[in-house]
């Protein structure tokens, strides 16, 4: 395999330590009790969840592409952001590789969506 | 067990699932709901996915929940034909019930008097979702996907979960394409029970290798 | 016919999906799942060789030595077939 010179390989380079262990991979590590609380998955997370089916489904992107994502955000996301703040920042970085947008669209409609209102349900574009 | 719900009664505030509401449309803005917002307009005004599509997914992925699964597995313990199906292609045979499980592969893992099987996913946090519905938070934390490999009895515990030394613990790891729901043992005195009465005393975690089934 | 294998004990950085804990140690073929596109392919958005996959398990014991809970229960993982390397028991 060749490597194409995609934007995405500088961050093969990014390891959490130089044994070449990463930070995801944390099969047997130490850790405290599992944490027994949930919660039920509101409407933005369930749209995040559906765009990644989606858009997997047509191609756009692959779960690994999106694993890959995930990875190199590095542990500071993981410990704090929420899980499906990963997944659409996953999302998102997979289409912006696979040209479904330009960063310039992205950048300029979240400014837009600021705009709207000052809660997720007033930020919609049908209000 | 502490972190199994109960489909039956319902607390004050609380939702059928048994956990607090969780404030979303009302909430400050954050970046990455906008994230989320311009994700999916623009992905719509290109072409790629149309409003009806994404509603018609969460819609799809809200119908899925423990009780499919719950359903399998109280098909395989009055049918003997259908749990061998089951453990040979758990695809197949819950496909065969009529469930939409799309392009999941499952395989099926069978708990008996001396095995006890835990599935877990230490690298993501990989679920079978598309028969169980979407996993629980407990499942993503740090703290299970490290700790189930290592001291899966003491993680057990922590479920309610004690099992003697003769029973042999079997974890899965779901690293690649597979994915696993564990057939829990049928309770004793469960004799004469019909296949939805069976059913409701499948829990998910008893699914997950975490609980074991309600006894009637 | 019992197949014992080794996970590679290779640290290449990137997208992988053999486990830390489970390279360079060894366990037995559970059995054979088919071929199926390679991760390490796919999460660069590049064209993907298929691969063959196999569950293999391994003893507790294996992977912890002392400090396995009980020595032997198992773990069972899906491990891509470049990632394994065949154990010789035939070896003095």
């Amino acid at each position: 395999m060749v490597w194409t010179g995609r934007a995405v390989l500088p961050s093969l380079l990014t390891m959490s330590d130089t044994t070449g262990r990463r930070w995801h991979d944390m099969g047997g590590q130490d850790a405290g009790p599992v944490p027994m609380d949930g919660h039920d998955f509101t409407l933005w997370e369930k749209r995040v969840d559906a765009l990644m089916v989606l858009c997997g489904q047509k191609g756009l992107f692959t779960v690994d592409g999106l694993r890959r994502a995930l990875e190199d955000m590095g542990e500071d996301a993981f410990e704090r952001m929420s899980y499906y703040e990963r997944w659409i920042a996953a999302v998102n970085q997979n289409l912006v590789e696979a040209g479904a947008y330009t960063l310039e669209e992205l950048g300029e409609r979240m400014h837009e969506i600021a705009a709207r209102g000052p809660t997720y349900g007033e930020a919609q574009a049908d209000g | 067990m502490p972190h199994d719900h109960h489909d039956h009664f319902h607390h004050a505030g609380m939702s059928p699932s048994g956990h607090p509401y969780r404030a979303d449309n009302d909430t400050p803005l954050s970046y990455w709901q906008r994230m989320e917002i311009a994700v999916r307009e623009l992905m719509v005004e290109k072409g790629h996915l149309t409003p009806a599509e994404i509603a018609a997914q969460i819609e799809a992925m809200d119908a899925r929940s423990p009780a499919n699964g719950a359903a399998v597995v109280a098909r395989a313990w009055t049918d003997p034909a259908f749990r061998a199906r089951l453990l040979k292609n758990a695809s197949e045979a819950s496909r065969e019930m009529g469930f939409d499980i799309g392009p999941l592969n499952l395989i099926a893992v069978e708990n008996t008097a001396d095995t006890h099987n835990l599935i877990v996913c230490t690298l993501c946090s990989c679920y079978p979702r598309n028969l169980l519905g979407l996993p629980p938070d407990w499942y993503k934390t740090r703290a299970y996907r490290s700790r189930a490999v290592r001291e899966p009895r003491a993680v057990l515990r922590e479920f309610g979960l004690d099992l003697p030394d003769h029973v042999t613990v079997r974890v899965h790891d779901s690293t690649a394409d597979m994915r696993y729901i564990v057939l829990p043992a049928r309770p004793d005195g469960t004799d004469g029970m019909d296949e939805a009465q069976l059913a409701a005393l499948v829990t998910r975690d008893s699914m997950i290798g975490t609980g074991l089934p309600h006894r009637p | 016919m019992v197949e014992r294998v080794r996970v590679k004990a290779l640290a290449p950085p990137g997208h992988v999906r053999a486990p830390w804990y489970l390279r360079g140690k060894a366990g037995v073929i559970e059995r054979p799942l088919g071929h199926f596109a390679n991760p390490e392919q796919l999460a660069y958005g590049l064209r993907a060789d298929t691969k063959p996959l196999y569950r293999v398990r391994f003893r507790m014991a294996e992977i912890w030595g002392e400090a396995a809970e009980n020595p032997d229960d198992t773990l069972d993982a899906e491990i891509y077939g470049h990632w394994l390397e065949k154990v010789d028991t035939h070896a003095p």
